[in-house]
């Protein structure tokens, strides 16, 4: 099989700085992997070349066997890319299953063409019911009639992360899902994304170590814009490089 | 709530279609002229509400598309394109075209550069027509005689106004049904997270281009019906102060709202209307009205009556 996700020679910079220089990697379909690397790595910047908020310089990335570089960000969302971000992105000032409604369907690729425009979204039930679901599926079922802006940090980001598996990507990317969350909120996402588990392909980037080695299927570090390795929880653990770079020498 | 209001608004279009009636028994025929112009501004305000309040986007070249449908028309007509039933289409089909020329470009640009960007157009649009021989040069295009809509009779005054009644309800109607729709429901999230509905898949742009679009051809109707009401087109129709007067009308009467742009045509042209007639400093007076607004009602006139879009 094929990785559902080939990245070749990835090369990105910003003036003077290569953000990303010379990433090729490979995610697995299935797989939960981790990219994890100090601050200004340069892992946001590849989720956005990833994801189409950016394109890169050099390089290419194949998508089940498809070149998508070029491609614009709705279109990859279309061929099943999906992305959280950093900073959360919602729709503050309505309901949140309203938010998660927008996302089922973007999902439909309905945009007005047919007679559906003349009908109030609204009254779409089978819309509603599959938004609730999914909110149901985070654990938010009973924020439905909730404005965004009202809920609390951590449920905006469970939020947003219904809204981007109600897509149903067949790749995840997560920038940092824990950002911000208390010690409970952090648990309750990370047992979330544990339970994606095979039946998801995810690229994760995150700081929280205990999170990453709990879920992660593989790691990969990202260090000032170069992948230095990429293996096993177990391997990277143990991987005398990354523990100079990254990790430190008090983790073992 | 709901009953309540669709009733008033019931009301509201019975008393507009009867007013050419009570005007004549009233002896204040004269007035019939002024009422059509009310509601042709209204037309071309919703117009551009749509595309502001809706769309999110801050346009300051409507007058491009207002004025554009208006010297299309007289054109059309000068070379013997009479029927109302093909030259307004076809009006609202090439200002279409051009509104998505404008659009595709202008989009590409945000804030301040699109507001910009759509003012040069405009003004290339009006130093283009004025130049333009067939056109009228400074003079504008007269026509001599109005569109054919048969069988009605659009020389009558108050067939004019009956037929600008209808179109504007109409174009509400479907506002109304746009917002409710899929398509409105995108537009809502558009306004609150561009990048959030990108990254859901939302081809943005291109849903951005279509309001523009859609508010376009809407105004060059108003503008079909403005050039048979003023029989002719004149170039201040396209100048930069006609796009800044309809933006003035969408503040004042509410951005988003659905009945922003008509109450704002109705106040502000009422106001000048008024106050002319009492001073010489109306603009002064229409200036300090317009800051008091912004200042003590942020959603305008109309959203101090409803809550609701
Ligand atoms: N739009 C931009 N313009 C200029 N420089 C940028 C831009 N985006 C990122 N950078 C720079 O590129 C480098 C990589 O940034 P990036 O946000 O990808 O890092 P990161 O690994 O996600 O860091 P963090 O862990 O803090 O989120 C940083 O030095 C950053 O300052
Ligand atoms: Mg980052």
């Amino acid at each position: 099989m094929t990785p559902l996700l080939t990245i070749r020679n990835l090369k990105r910079h910003f003036g003077g700085l290569w953000a990303t220089r010379d990433v090729s990697l490979e995610i697995q379909r299935g797989e939960i992997h981790a990219l994890i690397g100090p601050n200004g790595a340069g892992k946001t910047t590849l989720i956005h070349l990833i994801s189409g908020g950016l394109f890169p310089d050099e390089g290419q990335l194949l998508f089940d066997g498809r070149d998508v570089t070029k491609k614009t960000m709705h279109d990859r969302v279309a061929l099943g890319i999906a992305r959280s971000f950093q900073i959360t992105q919602i729709f503050p000032k309505i309901a949140a299953l309203e938010n998660v409604r927008l996302a089922v369907q973007a999902q439909q690729r309905d945009w007005g063409s047919s007679l559906r425009m003349w009908r109030p979204a609204s009254a779409d039930f089978l819309m509603i019911e599959e938004a609730e679901d999914w909110l149901g599926r985070v654990g938010l079922a009973e924020h439905a009639g909730t404005h965004a802006a009202d809920l609390s940090h951590g449920e905006q980001r469970a939020l947003e992360l219904a809204m981007t598996l109600a897509t149903r990507p067949r790749l995840l990317l997560l920038d940092e899902p824990l950002a911000g969350m208390g010690p409970e909120e952090s648990e309750r996402m990370t047992q979330l994304i544990a339970s994606l588990r095979g039946e998801q392909t995810v690229l994760l980037v995150e700081h929280d170590m205990d999170m990453v080695f709990r879920v992660a299927d593989r790691i990969s570090v990202l260090v000032a814009g170069h992948i230095t390795a990429t293996g096993t929880p177990e391997a990277i653990r143990v991987d005398p490089a990354v523990k100079r770079a990254y990790l430190g020498e008090d983790i073992a | 709530m709901r009953t309540y209001r669709s009733l008033g608004e019931l009301s509201l279009l019975s008393l507009a279609i009867a007013l050419p009636w009570l005007l004549q028994a009233l002896g204040e025929d004269y007035y019939i002229g002024f009422a059509t112009r009310l509601l042709i501004y209204a037309l071309a305000a919703t117009s551009l509400n749509f595309v502001v309040g809706y769309g999110g986007m801050v346009a300051f070249g409507h007058a491009a598309f207002f004025g554009g449908g208006a010297y299309l028309v007289a054109l059309l007509m000068t070379g013997g394109l009479i029927s109302a039933w093909a030259s307004w289409p076809l009006t609202m089909f090439i200002v279409a075209l051009l509104a998505w020329a404008i659009g595709a470009i202008s989009l590409r640009t945000r804030g301040v550069y699109f507001i910009m960007i759509t003012l040069a157009f405009a003004q290339m649009i009006y130093y283009s027509v004025i130049s333009l021989k067939i056109a009228g040069g400074d003079d504008g295009l007269p026509i001599d005689q109005r569109s054919n809509l048969f069988p009605f009779d659009l020389a009558n005054d108050n067939v004019l106004y009956w037929l600008a009644l209808g179109l504007l309800a109409l174009s509400l109607l479907l506002l109304k049904r746009l917002s409710h729709s899929r398509y409105g429901h995108a537009l809502a999230g558009i306004r609150q997270n561009e990048t959030r509905m990108e990254a859901l898949g939302y081809p943005v742009q291109q849903l951005k281009l279509v309001c523009f679009v859609i508010g376009a051809a809407l105004a060059a109707l108003a503008g079909a019906l403005l050039v048979n009401q003023n029989g002719m087109a004149g170039p201040g129709q396209l100048y930069w102060t006609q796009s800044g007067m309809l933006l003035v009308m969408v503040i004042l009467g509410g951005v988003g709202q659905r009945y922003g742009g008509v109450l704002g045509a109705f106040v502000l042209l009422g106001l000048e209307e008024v106050l002319a007639q009492v001073t010489e400093h109306n603009h002064l007076y229409i200036g300090l009205i317009l800051l008091a607004v912004v200042l003590y009602a942020p959603r305008g006139l109309a959203g101090l009556f409803c809550k609701s879009r």
